[in-house]
């Protein structure tokens, strides 16, 4: 199966979808196991690669970039509606 | 394989020898588009300042600018074009410009007989100037004489996925071979600070980082009030980024992930190697002088919408974040990192990207020299009167 997802820096607890990834559809990155997507996760989009707690800081490129505001759930899309900013309020 | 350039007299080397023809100002653009057409293989730079900003700030740049594209190591001479009452003028020029230990030939045209006359001598003094330099040859020169600029701009939801990581990729390199990269785009680091102040050298360096950033968050809440939050766009979200310091993280990517050792101000000349950041806009024009300025040989620019823009004597190598506008942009772009996506490593893409700008250094043309875009544009912080 083709890599769909991709993983900038070996910390972050999310993934890039590079195309469109439809709800239970397998999200798989280079060098790890493959993983179901729980919902649809649009391209260029995150994916969460693991459990990640309230308040847990998100991180992508090694870097914190948001903090969740409630529990996500490994292969649930992370956007705006489970995270915010840590600085502005977007 | 060896990079070779041509010595200047300040010991630099530039990687191209070109004829310049660069106006003080706006009111002469059209005498060196004249020159242009007459001698195409000069390298006309037209722009839109030279006059009607007073303040110290406007006139610093505007110096600055002006002759940091007088003294780059790309230029092998220069016929400066003038007009006469001017605030850049030739006379507050000259004492500059003296020095560069390369030939210019200066004209006014309120002295030298109107536009059509200027425009003649001018033509005349740019040929001389080629046949007297053409004969220069090239020469090796180590790494840590390379200054490489990178750039982002015309941003989709990949450029910091795919093409800026690349960029990255690409930087950590140069540093290790010992060369030096800079980059700049203040507003594009808002939210990062405390990650690239916490590469910095020394304290000093992460306190100009934490106040360079905070600059450019307090003036664009100044500026933009309310919309402050669009340097975060509705695009941008719908392109999956979800904070501005994600945004961020996908611009300072491209600086990649070495020690910090220097923030200069826009236009100048670095003192150390390694990692530079400028205090410079994001707008890409007005960035792209400041870097050029700063004295790079050879810039990196990373597009996702796809723009064509270049840059006068300065060869810009454009890297596509997606095989889409790679395709669709082919006569425009240099590289596709949109391969990333495909699956090709990253290692590879990046020894691809050494190899080409290599080769450019060595004499092989862009795509954006041989379509000829080059733009001049720069930095102004007040109106004009």
């Amino acid at each position: 199966m083709e890599e769909n997802i991709l993983i900038i820096h070996p910390r972050d607890n999310v993934a890039v979808a590079l195309r469109t990834i439809e709800a239970g559809e397998q999200a798989l990155a280079q060098g790890m196991k493959g993983f179901p997507a729980s919902e649809d996760i649009p391209a260029s989009h995150k994916i969460a690669l693991r459990n990640i707690a309230e308040e847990e800081e998100i991180i992508k490129y090694g870097e914190t970039v948001a903090v969740s505001i409630r529990p996500i759930k490994k292969g649930e899309w992370v956007h705006t509606h489970n995270l915010e900013s840590k600085r502005w309020k977007r | 394989m060896e990079l070779t350039g041509y010595q200047r007299k300040d010991g630099k080397f530039g990687i191209r020898n070109h004829v310049l023809v660069l106006p003080t100002v706006s009111c002469v653009n059209g005498v060196v588009n004249r020159i242009g057409r007459e001698v195409p293989e000069a390298v006309c730079a037209t722009h839109p300042h030279g006059c009607g900003r007073g303040g110290p700030r406007d006139v610093e740049i505007l110096f600055r600018i002006l002759t940091g594209m007088i003294h780059h190591p790309n230029v092998g001479g220069v016929v400066l074009v003038g007009l006469g009452c001017e605030v850049s003028n030739t006379k507050r020029l000259l004492p500059l410009i003296v020095d560069s230990g390369k030939p210019i030939e200066i004209f006014n045209v309120q002295e030298d007989g109107g536009s059509l006359a200027t425009a003649g001598k001018g033509a005349a003094a740019a040929r001389r100037i080629l046949s007297e330099i053409n004969s220069q040859p090239r020469v090796a020169f180590p790494w840590d004489q390379l200054l490489v600029a990178m750039e982002c701009g015309g941003s989709d939801a990949l450029s910091g996925v795919t093409a800026n990581v690349a960029l990255g990729a690409v930087s950590d390199r140069l540093v290790e071979k010992g060369a030096t990269v800079i980059f700049g785009e203040n507003t594009e680091m808002i939210g990062t600070a405390h990650v690239l102040a916490r590469r910095a050298k020394d304290a000093q360096v992460a306190k100009q980082i934490e106040e360079m950033v905070g600059r450019a968050e307090r003036i664009t809440h100044e500026v933009m009030g309310d919309l402050a939050g669009l340097v975060i766009s509705p695009g941008n979200m719908d392109g999956g980024m979800s904070t501005i310091a994600e945004k961020s993280m996908g611009c300072i990517v491209k600086g990649g992930s070495t020690t910090i050792n220097q923030v200069v101000d826009y236009g100048e000349i670095p003192a150390e190697h390694g990692l530079i950041l400028q205090d410079g806009p994001g707008y890409d024009g007005d960035s792209m002088a400041g870097l050029a300025a700063s004295g790079a040989q050879l810039m990196f620019f990373s597009t996702g919408r796809g723009t064509p823009v270049g840059f006068p004597a300065l060869p810009v190598i454009k890297v596509a974040s997606n095989t889409r506008i790679y395709q669709a942009m082919k006569e425009d772009m240099d590289v596709n990192a949109g391969s990333l996506v495909e699956g090709r490593p990253l290692n590879q893409l990046q020894a691809e990207m050494i190899d080409l700008m290599i080769r450019v250094i060595n004499g092989e043309k862009t795509k954006a020299e041989v379509n000829g875009m080059e733009v001049l544009t720069f930095m102004t912080v007040h109106p004009p009167f």
